[in-house]
């Protein structure tokens, strides 16, 4: 196990395990609309961040549970008089919010803040590596398994009721994913920008994909090649790691939009 | 009110409601609806905007939990839906062939002969985001036919289509009515259209008005009042149509103004 002795080594390893299991997880963000419900997630986060440090329990569980805890607030309080992205809007700020206030009360315990809020991607140890894979493949054999059914909800709920599929298991079954991926992926590129870890490869996917499975598979390619390439990128331009993976991520999206482009041109 | 003999739909019936109830919110949408259906005969339900329609074929779906009744179903019972709109995110991408392997994968020749069924036997490479409604809605009956149904549900089934081509829809539903034997629930606002294929036709608005053969619908004072008495030459001028080929346009020329079905001209 020396290999794992570099930290350059073990950052790569970490961004891969989280663009893994952030691929096909981001492709049904996509196409069920919940950026938003993936950014809410992601901020409360920072609220199990010190809840876990205040009460001394591990930072993945205290993250694990609040994302849980406010993935099930927003499906319960989804469709009770205000829309969506309101209600999504006002959760995910006021919790971000809570988060650093509760934060601020830690005394004795010296965080750094930063770390959580962006990443720090080139800090992961061993055994944040064997929780980042962990987490990873736990998420990957998750949506293996519930693949066709989650796919039939996502189509429509109707539909997937004919065919004796629960639509609201198979969205808490998103749910507990999701709550999985923003504790696996906070280490290595932090609560702001866990989001487009999510959304950019799967979007970045789309032009190229004529079934949902293809874009899950170009989703996970473009999240790797983002995570090894801008860790890369880092190292030799001395820029923080998360920021400049999401960066890379984001060039990677523009291109593949330019290809659509002229791909979509060619056909007509 | 029932012309059918009692017997015979007791004898074979694939779904029996007793006494459903079902409430959205505080609303009662369906007070003590109470029918069956039996094997092989095409039953269809009609009635004004917010009679409840869509919400009876979603309780027989079991999507909708009633709030007072029960809902039999014969043991095993295959069901084909065809819901009544189905919006496919463009970010989702989805081949027509990929579509009828959701959720259970079936194989090539069951595909191709489900879509042959349908009269959509072209169309398995396509993209279903690249449709038109009519190639659409066949794509949709050719995936509830997949089961090979003994009841197939269709919700509105050619909302979006122009009347020739909702009548060659029917048409089509009888044909694979006739092929595999299925029973055939629908709901639809084309009264004459739907009525003319019908054996039997449920008039509903809350609670069934008054149901039997179509003929002796039509003519029945409750559906009258809903629906005005024009439709009675419009259906036997689709009878008389029907046992012709496919020729629907005669019928627009014979002027019997479509706008007679609606509840809002229905004052006498």
């Amino acid at each position: 196990m020396t290999l794992l002795d570099d930290f350059l080594i073990r950052a790569a390893l970490a961004g891969i395990g989280v663009a893994l299991a952030a691929a096909p997880l981001g492709c049904f963000v996509v196409w069920r609309r919940m950026a938003y419900f993936g950014d809410a997630t992601a901020h409360a986060s920072i609220l199990g961040v010190a809840l876990a440090l205040s009460f001394d329990v591990s930072v993945f569980a205290g993250v694990l549970a609040t994302a849980l805890a406010m993935a099930t607030t927003v499906s319960a309080l989804a469709g009770r008089g205000y829309a969506m992205d309101t209600l999504l809007g006002v959760l995910a700020h006021s919790s971000l919010a809570f988060g650093l206030v509760a934060v601020s009360f830690l005394q004795g315990v010296r965080i750094d803040l930063m770390a959580y809020l962006f990443g720090d991607i080139l800090a992961v140890g061993r055994a944040d590596l064997a929780v980042i894979w962990g987490g990873a493949v736990l998420v990957l054999a998750l949506l293996w398994w519930r693949w066709s059914a989650l796919l039939t909800a996502t189509l429509n709920p109707d539909l997937a009721h004919a065919a004796g599929i629960d639509p609201r298991r198979e969205q808490m079954v998103l749910t507990i994913a999701l709550a999985l991926v923003v504790a696996v992926a906070i280490k290595v590129v932090g609560v702001l920008l866990i989001a487009a870890m999510l959304l950019i490869p799967a979007a970045a996917a789309r032009p190229f994909a004529a079934t949902p499975e293809r874009m899950a598979v170009i989703a996970g390619l473009l999240g790797m090649l983002a995570a090894t390439g801008g860790l890369q990128l880092a190292f030799v331009l001395d820029t923080p790691a998360g920021p400049s993976i999401v960066c890379l991520a984001a060039g990677l999206f523009a291109a593949s939009s330019l290809a659509g482009l002229l791909l979509q041109r060619r056909r007509s | 009110m029932s012309e059918m003999p009692g017997e015979t739909r007791r004898m074979s019936s694939l779904i029996s409601l007793d006494g459903l109830t079902v409430a959205h919110g505080g609303n009662t949408v369906l007070s003590g609806v109470s029918l069956s259906i039996a094997a092989g005969e095409i039953v269809t339900v009609v009635g004004p905007n917010g009679s409840g329609k869509s919400t009876l074929l979603r309780s027989v779906i079991g999507a909708q939990k009633p709030a007072r009744g029960t809902i039999r179903r014969a043991p095993g019972l295959r069901i084909g839906y065809v819901p009544q709109k189905l919006h496919i995110d463009p970010t989702l991408p989805l081949t027509v062939r990929r579509f009828l392997s959701l959720p259970d994968r079936v194989s090539d020749t069951r595909a191709a002969e489900a879509l042959e069924q349908a009269g959509a036997g072209n169309l398995a490479a396509r993209q279903m985001s690249g449709l038109s409604g009519g190639q659409f809605q066949r794509v949709l009956l050719a995936r509830a036919l997949l089961c090979n149904p003994q009841l197939l549900i269709l919700d509105e089934a050619t909302q979006g289509l122009d009347q020739p081509g909702s009548a060659a829809f029917y048409q089509r539903i009888e044909k694979v009515r006739q092929d595999l034997g299925c029973a055939v629930l629908m709901v639809s606002h084309e009264l004459h259209v739907v009525m003319a294929a019908s054996d039997r036709v449920i008039c509903l608005n809350g609670h069934v008005c008054c149901e039997g053969a179509p003929e002796h619908v039509a003519s029945a004072p409750e559906y009258r009042a809903l629906f005005g008495t024009g439709t009675q030459g419009a259906l036997a001028l689709y009878r008389h149509e029907h046992n012709h080929s496919h020729d629907h346009g005669c019928a627009h020329e014979h002027g019997h103004g479509h706008g007679k079905g609606y509840p809002h001209e229905a004052a006498e």
